[in-house]
């Protein structure tokens, strides 16, 4: 692999580190805008990824299926509130190519989550590793895909807030 | 004055004969959990373990449980499919540790006992003992024999490709167990075609497991707690329906045909999870094609008693398997499939469907939810009572769901069954 220029590289950590801070405030708004139209976001188990299986817990097959997410969260779904605290690794670029539609970025991170409920104690809530492509667009760098593969067995109930 | 001030009763006895008002004990006290896992999970019942497409070929296993106890779901080099208990006949360990793979036999690590794929007793090492200096040191009493110490064999019964076993070898024929009326229900999901497994989902609910069957039977909450199913007319009391139940109460089936959804004022008026702005940005997500086999309704939720469910909603099916563990705690199995006939089309709208579904669900995530919040009030305080009353207090079928008879019918055969 070639050597990554620093100015990519501290793109890469900003796309991150800008992700992890919308996942962790109340502006999920914001979230869908990290992907391209036809972005997908999709949150596995690790069982059904390493058989080969295809059912996500989520798999959100577009910009617009995100939002409607979004919607879903701040709207319509009844749920315990809580805070969440994403910790994310540092990314590791496996691949950069020049493709048609521009540079093409394959990295990976892994993350933690931790959930507070209120008058609760911090739990750790999801752990697992964010499998990306990243295309460089006229407004920055943004996911074409974003596959967070977790490792947690039991989701503590139920699973609310961006991963 | 009040007779009996108590929170905390000690010796708490369910008033009078109904089951409109549950005791908030049935759902806190251990010495009735355990009394449930011998009398629902471990005899007189078929447990729900999985489906025959996860072990397609001879040594295939799958991990699971019945109840609390951990059991192997194992097909056979005959074609067979077992169900053996994962408890070691030597020293009780829980050898099996993968939770699915291929196997020539099952082996415990700790002393090296094995056992075939039916779950005989194959070998023991030193059963005539070693011999050293010309005497045989140890070696099993000339007593024992192998073909006495098997694992424990279940019951097994398969039918359209889901497999059931029971603890109880006396437990009458799944068939009978069901009862022709769900069983029709039963048939109409897994008539004989072969199964694709999509995947699976786990989540673990703090609540007792009875209140997730309760869940489904209970057909007044979807239209109400669920945005989705008021505002897009998945399900709601304006909608064709009917609920039934086997004989005893303890399964049921609660049917519904979609319907237009929007603004009837007599459901939705005053609702807070009524969106009557609500469009979707992306439609797949309710990219609904009918399928043949439906025969007309959209949805058929099927409770089993007391280990699974059976969801067909629109175009996304699944088992949901109970798996307790404590009084106030079960795990929460999802396991979603297709049809090995599905067109490529058919098989990515079930799984964006699934969307709607599982502890991340657009619809289920607030079930989970719902029943953590009700076993916190029942804790708080075990003395007061539930009130089942919506539809009045009898228990029978209905052709409509603006009841909770369902759940009125399932605390009648607990209460026989428990003695309580």
């Amino acid at each position: 692999m070639n050597m990554v220029d620093f100015k990519t590289y501290y793109e890469l950590l900003t796309l991150y580190s800008d992700y992890a801070m919308v996942c962790d405030s109340p502006a999920w708004e914001s979230w869908p805008d990290f992907f391209v139209e036809e972005g997908v976001y999709r949150l596995q188990p690790r069982e059904n990824f390493e058989q080969g299986l295809p059912l996500c817990l989520l798999a959100l097959e577009s910009k617009n299926m995100i939002r409607d997410r979004v919607y879903g969260v701040k709207e319509t779904l009844y749920h315990d509130p809580y805070y969440q605290r994403h910790i994310v690794g540092t990314p590791r670029i496996l691949s950069i190519e020049q493709g048609i539609e521009g540079e093409r970025i394959t990295s990976e991170a892994n993350y933690t989550v931790i959930r507070t409920k209120y008058d609760g104690e911090s739990t750790v809530f999801n752990v697992g590793y964010y499998h990306d492509v990243i295309l460089r667009t006229p407004d920055g760098l943004k996911f074409l895909s974003r596959l967070c593969v977790y490792d947690s067995e039991m989701i503590a109930n139920s699973l609310i807030y961006p991963i | 004055m009040r007779d009996d001030p108590t929170v905390f009763p000690e010796s708490p006895v369910w008033a009078g004969e109904g089951t409109s008002r549950v005791p908030f004990w049935a759902y806190t006290r251990e010495d009735l959990y355990k009394k449930e896992l011998d009398r629902f999970f471990y005899n007189g019942h078929w447990c729900y373990v999985g489906l025959e497409a996860e072990i397609p070929n001879a040594g295939d296993f799958r991990r699971t449980v019945v109840g609390e106890r951990s059991v192997i779901m194992v097909r056979d080099p005959e074609g067979h499919v077992n169900v053996v208990e994962n408890v070691c006949a030597h020293r009780g360990m829980r050898f099996c540790r993968e939770r699915h793979g291929h196997a020539k036999d099952f082996f415990c690590p700790y002393h090296q006992w094995n056992y075939n794929l039916k779950g005989d007793l194959q070998g023991v090492p030193f059963l005539r003992g070693v011999k050293q200096e010309g005497k045989v040191n140890g070696g099993m009493p000339k007593d024992f024999k192998v073909a006495d110490h098997g694992l424990t064999k279940l019951k097994v019964a398969v039918r359209g490709g889901v497999v059931f076993a029971s603890f109880d070898h006396e437990v009458e024929p799944l068939e009978t167990f069901l009862g022709p009326t769900i069983l029709k229900y039963f048939d109409r999901v897994f008539d004989g075609r072969k199964l694709e497994i999509l995947g699976y989902r786990r989540q673990r609910i703090p609540g007792n497991w009875k209140l997730m069957q309760e869940n489904i039977k209970d057909p007044y909450h979807p239209g109400l707690l669920h945005t989705w199913f008021s505002t897009f007319g998945l399900w709601r009391a304006d909608n064709k329906s009917e609920l039934k139940m086997d004989e005893h109460f303890r399964h049921a089936a609660m049917i519904s045909t979609r319907g237009q959804g929007g603004k009837n004022a007599d459901v939705v008026s005053g609702v807070d999870s009524f969106k009557d702005q609500m469009k979707l940005n992306d439609p797949r997500l309710l990219d609904i094609v009918p399928e043949p086999w439906w025969g007309g309704p959209t949805a058929v939720m099927t409770t089993l008693f007391p280990s699974v469910i059976i969801q067909q909603q629109v175009n996304s099916v699944s088992t949901r398997h109970i798996q307790p563990n404590g009084q106030g705690s079960f795990d929460f199995v999802w396991t979603h499939f297709g049809f090995a006939d599905d067109t490529t089309e058919m098989k990515e709208r079930r799984l964006i469907q699934a969307n709607l579904f599982g502890p991340a669900g657009f619809v289920s995530a607030d079930d989970g939810e719902v029943i953590e919040w009700s076993q916190e009030g029942f804790e708080s305080k075990p003395s007061h009572r539930t009130l089942i009353e919506m539809g009045g207090t009898d228990i029978g079928d209905a052709d409509h769901m603006v009841t909770e008879t369902l759940i009125r019918g399932m605390y009648q055969y607990w209460r026989k069954v428990m003695g309580e």
